[in-house]
């Protein structure tokens, strides 16, 4: 960790500058700037230490880590032992640590005693022993036996510091590693040190819970059992755990996490350790929603719809994979086939080819939510297989990033952290946005203000460098125009693009081909040669050539009764761009296979239900914003728990055309041997911004889902929805008095479909925009029908809650 | 040096010589089970799982004797007491606790790692049965039977209010509780019918 950092700062082309100090007797050179108790680590010694973390800024709050400097360089000696982690490395500086030190010794085990003295012996019983500094350091450190007699300092334990993070403040050595990294990573000081002497202690504002999106970095950095989670607090201790370094699910980042488990149940998760992707942070949703494949609606056998009752019923897997394959062949090729977004990338392969060479049909499309042809064609033409094209130690080198249509805070907490971190250095965020989020305000960013839908204009405003990099929000897909203005503007700057989708699996399903026009690898589907070379790879005639139609078309398309058949991942209907209209669809078609973990609205109505596995109990790879593959392996092996893959395999051997690979590992290999395509591209699309007049009465709906919400993947962890951000109709006064709302009041959306309302919170808006969470209190797609740029009505709301009609 | 003739005639009627010698000393047979004799008072025997004067159990679901067993015969699940559904003082008590007497070895080790008591044996030694099952013990086998102004759990916290007083051993009796007594063991002021608490 520490030579990586040393080495991240020498990464540049620029030679780096170095100092020669002795330490124990040892001659060592570090660069310029290093901290003593770093470089005493170059030479394979460890100062104990509690406050001090590579990440965040020296603070010297713990006093553990004294050495004796006898020569601080200029030829005098500091006095007294000085705190090795606030100090610098200078040259010709003379360091004498615990080891050969009997004064740096003495000094450390004194410290060591004093920190002890009201930590309480409760060491048996706390969650933290077995993997605590503390409890490690006094054995290696501290001198056995306590000379304090008199009665330990106890508080009234533990108090809230938010419904998730709990304290007991008598095990609290002081050292301020949580409130530094409220204040510095994440930019959330709802915690502080208050009171003085014996009495200090972490303590927390009355009006405002410490409900900040990456509160659970603190109890993993907390050195001793001060801080622990609700949700894990004495369930088990390290020792009974098994470890296993796994992948985030639930954004795009790719965050390294480690799962631990016992007894075939996840107890927690912890950030992993990847300075390349998410440093050593993940954000609350990584952490502690994983419950939700174990809160009693798992689907745990295959469900088969029995013709003369309507029900379905259970069924073994070779009597439902022949039920599916027989519904599907009965199709005779008119199936469409939506895995959705949060497929591994494996998993994702297999539904590409699996429509393409057993259905035979081009009708995939992985997007369950808002999305254009002009999207599929900028993802054709500028994201599929640009692996690394922009990475996020490159958002820290960027002369501006751009954010446009995404909102890092709440759609991807690790590119928030880097930005945050990015802005700290100088980086200069730009937001392309309606106003500006508390998000942007962390990361002291500068607000382009937007109306949705207006982006292309903006965009075309921009003045922008080379060393520019524009982040595009999959909500950018709702504005007509909004890609090919991407493009236009980085293009005249000559500045790069990434795509931010929101969920894990959409970067994996694009390069895997799922996506009607573009086969896997980032083939194009209109290119002979791609097509060619893809039935080569895998060994077919031909793969078929026709347009395929993407989510609404196949969803329209089954309704009219022209698509027979539909295959079915994990798609919520209320993310579709219409819900109501894709209930009619799946009423009417005639066979639905359904690849559900949980019960679903689509599984209710699917004619075979097949169950598969959780991430949790699977191997596979999701691909992150970067384009960086990231694998992970399966933490529980359920020996009846299948992958998608491992099912389609059985229904394509059913349906006589075996895919030819059946599990992880042989899909994964499969795609290493087709690999990318490496001719020419589509071009980027040239779609004109739609110029339509608002209608009249209408407010424009700026929205997004906050990143904790009510979404599925949340389920069965109260303590993190207690943290969740109120449900609050952003609008600027002048908007709310138009529509004779009292700023503070209650309002309503409403739609044809149905009416939504909020407690309202004057924000500075353009006039004629509010903001609304997406999916907090009630779903907007589900009871309104809109989301991003659409058009809605406002009025003054009833206050009988937040409940659609 | 064998003597045949001493190996061949004396030897077996010298054997003998020890059956006569006894007819005449005090048996030695024990009447178990018709009699039963007292153990030694620290003898290891069944365990037993206590509670404090009120009724609550004390054990908090550590799990550490099912880390401390060499064995691996105790299995505990714990969880969390609620608002309406206390069996301890505290934040958690044990759901569920099993000690499985196939495998136990009655060493003693889970007693010794116990932080609140909780886990103590008897002198109880009768551990036979016909089948395997009912050797797995429950915790409703292992609980110690209610005494005198002890209540069944799930209840209200009686000693004290504050969990840390029930560990301190501050407002506990000296000597079996006595209802009349209550009133001066028990400054925090609980009921003094613990029975009409509940």
């Amino acid at each position: 960790m520490t030579v990586d950092e040393v080495s991240t700062g020498s990464t540049g082309t620029a030679p780096v500058e170095l100092v020669t100090l002795t330490i124990d007797d040892v001659e060592v050179s570090v660069p310029k700037g290093t901290l003593v108790i770093r470089a005493a680590e170059l030479i394979g010694t460890e100062i104990p230490r509690f406050c001090d973390h590579p990440l965040l800024d020296p603070v010297g709050a713990c006093r553990q880590c004294l050495v004796e400097i006898t020569d601080a360089g200029n030829g005098r000696g500091f006095p007294k032992p000085q705190a090795s982690c606030t100090i610098e490395v200078a040259a010709g500086m003379v360091v004498k640590t615990q080891v050969t030190s009997p004064v740096a010794e003495k000094a450390q085990r004194g410290n060591m005693e004093f920190l002890l003295i009201n930590h309480p012996l409760d060491c048996p019983v706390c969650d933290k022993g077995g993997e605590c500094p503390l409890q490690n350091q006094s054995m290696t450190h501290g001198q056995g036996e306590t000379r304090f007699t008199e009665v330990k300092r106890t508080f009234p334990k533990p108090i809230k510091v938010s419904e998730q993070v709990l304290l007991d403040r008598e095990r609290c050595v002081l050292c301020a590693r949580c409130t530094r990294f409220s204040e510095q990573i994440a930019g959330d000081p709802f915690i502080a040190l208050v009171e003085r002497g014996s009495q200090q202690q972490v303590g927390i504002y009355e009006e405002e819970p410490f409900n900040s999106y990456f509160s659970g970095n603190t109890i993993q950095i907390c050195p001793v059992g001060a801080l622990t989670s609700a949700d894990y607090r004495f369930r088990a201790r390290p020792f009974d755990l098994v470890s296993t370094p796994s992948i985030a699910e639930h954004d795009s980042s790719g965050s390294a996490i480690r799962v631990d488990h016992r007894r075939g149940r996840v107890m927690r998760r912890l950030a992993g350790d990847d300075p390349e992707v998410n440093e050593e942070w993940i954000t609350d949703k990584d952490r502690f929603a994983f419950t939700y494949a174990t809160v009693g609606d798992r689907i745990t056998t295959p469900l088969v719809r029995n013709p003369e009752t309507e029900q379905l019923e259970p069924a073994s897997w070779p009597a439902a994979l022949a039920a599916a394959a027989k519904g599907l062949a009965a199709a005779e090729g008119k199936v469409g086939v939506l895995p959705g977004g949060r497929l591994t990338a494996e998993d994702a392969f297999a539904y590409s080819k699996f429509a393409r060479t057993v259905l035979r049909t081009n009708d995939i499309d992985f997007r369950a939510r808002a999305h254009s042809e002009e999207e599929a064609q900028f993802l054709a033409s500028r994201i599929a297989t640009t692996s690394l094209d922009v990475t996020f130690a490159d958002l820290e080198k960027a002369s501006t990033v751009v954010l446009v249509a995404l909102e890092p805070e709440d759609e991807n907490g690790s590119i928030f952290l880097r930005l945050r971190k990015a802005s700290r250095s100088g980086v200069k965020v730009v937001a392309i946005a309606s106003h500006a989020t508390r998000g942007l305000r962390k990361m002291n960013g500068e607000l382009v203000q937007t109306v949705p839908g207006h982006e292309p204009a903006a965009l075309a405003a921009l003045e922008l460098d080379q060393d520019a990099i524009l982040l595009a929000g999959e909500r950018l897909a709702s504005v007509p125009g909004g890609f090919s203005a991407l493009v236009a503007a980085a293009d005249k700057a000559g500045a790069r693009i990434a795509w931010v989708p929101r969920r894990a699996g959409e970067r994996g399903a694009l390069e895997a081909g799922c996506l009607p026009d573009l086969l896997p690898g980032g083939r194009p589907l209109d290119d002979v040669e791609a097509r060619t070379d893809l039935a080569a790879a895998w060994g077919v005639r031909t793969v078929p050539a026709r347009r395929g139609r993407n989510t609404t078309e196949i969803l329209e398309e089954t309704r009219l009764g022209v698509v027979h058949a539909l295959v079915i991942g994990g798609v919520e209907i209320t993310d579709l761009p219409d819900p109501a209209a894709a209930r009619r669809a799946l009423a009417k078609a005639e066979f639905i296979v359904s690849l559900e973990v949980r019960e679903s609205e689509v599984t209710e109505v699917a004619d075979v239900v097949l169950p598969v596995a959780p991430v949790v109990e699977k191997p596979g790879s999701f691909v992150n914003w970067e384009g960086r593959v990231r694998t992970f392996d399966a933490v529980l092996h359920e020996p009846n728990s299948l992958t998608d893959i491992r099912i389609l395999a059985g229904l394509a051997e059913e349906l006589g055309q075996p895919l030819g690979f059946r599990t992880v590992a042989q899909a994964r290999a499969a795609m290493v041997e087709l690999g990318p395509w490496d001719g020419a591209r589509i071009p980027a699309p040239t779609v004109e911004p739609d110029t339509t007049a608002a209608p009249k009465r209408a407010v424009v709906l700026d929205t997004w889902r906050l990143m904790i919400d009510d979404g599925r993947n949340q389920d069965g962890q109260l303590e993190l929805k207690a943290t969740a951000r109120p449900a609050v109709l952003r609008a600027s006064e002048a908007t709310l008095k138009a529509f004779d709302v009292d700023p503070g009041g209650m309002a309503t959306l409403s739609t044809d479909a149905g009416i939504v309302s909020f407690p309202t919170e004057v924000a500075e808006l353009p006039d004629g925009v509010v903001w609304a969470p997406a999916n907090s209190g009630a779903s907007l797609r589900a009871a309104l029908g809109v989301g991003y740029a659409d058009h809605v009505t406002l009025s003054t709301g009833s206050s009988d809650g937040k409940g659609a009609s | 040096m064998s003597n045949p003739i001493k190996e061949t005639l004396w030897d077996p009627i010298a054997g003998f010589g020890v059956t006569f010698r006894t007819m005449f000393r005090k048996t030695v047979t024990q009447q178990y089970p018709f009699e039963k004799v007292p153990t030694a008072p620290r003898f290891h025997g069944r365990h037993q799982l206590n509670r404090w004067p009120d009724g609550l159990e004390k054990c908090i679901g550590c799990e550490l004797c099912a880390w401390a067993c060499p064995a691996d015969a105790i299995y505990v699940e714990g969880a969390s007491n609620t608002e309406g559904d206390r069996h301890s003082p505290g934040e958690r008590y044990g759901r569920v606790y099993q000690i499985n007497y196939l495998r136990c070895i009655l060493c003693g080790l889970c007693i010794e790692a116990c932080p609140t008591r909780a886990l103590t044996m008897t002198n109880e030694y009768e551990l036979a049965d016909n089948n395997r099952a009912d050797l797995i013990y429950e915790k409703s086998d292992l609980l110690a039977p209610l005494l005198p102004g002890m209540v069944e759990p799930p209840h209200e916290m009686m000693i004290s209010d504050d969990h840390q007083d029930y560990y301190r051993g501050k407002s506990l009796p000296i000597f079996p509780i006595d209802s009349s007594l209550n009133a001066d063991v028990n400054p925090a002021g609980a009921p003094r019918e613990p029975g009409g608490a509940v």
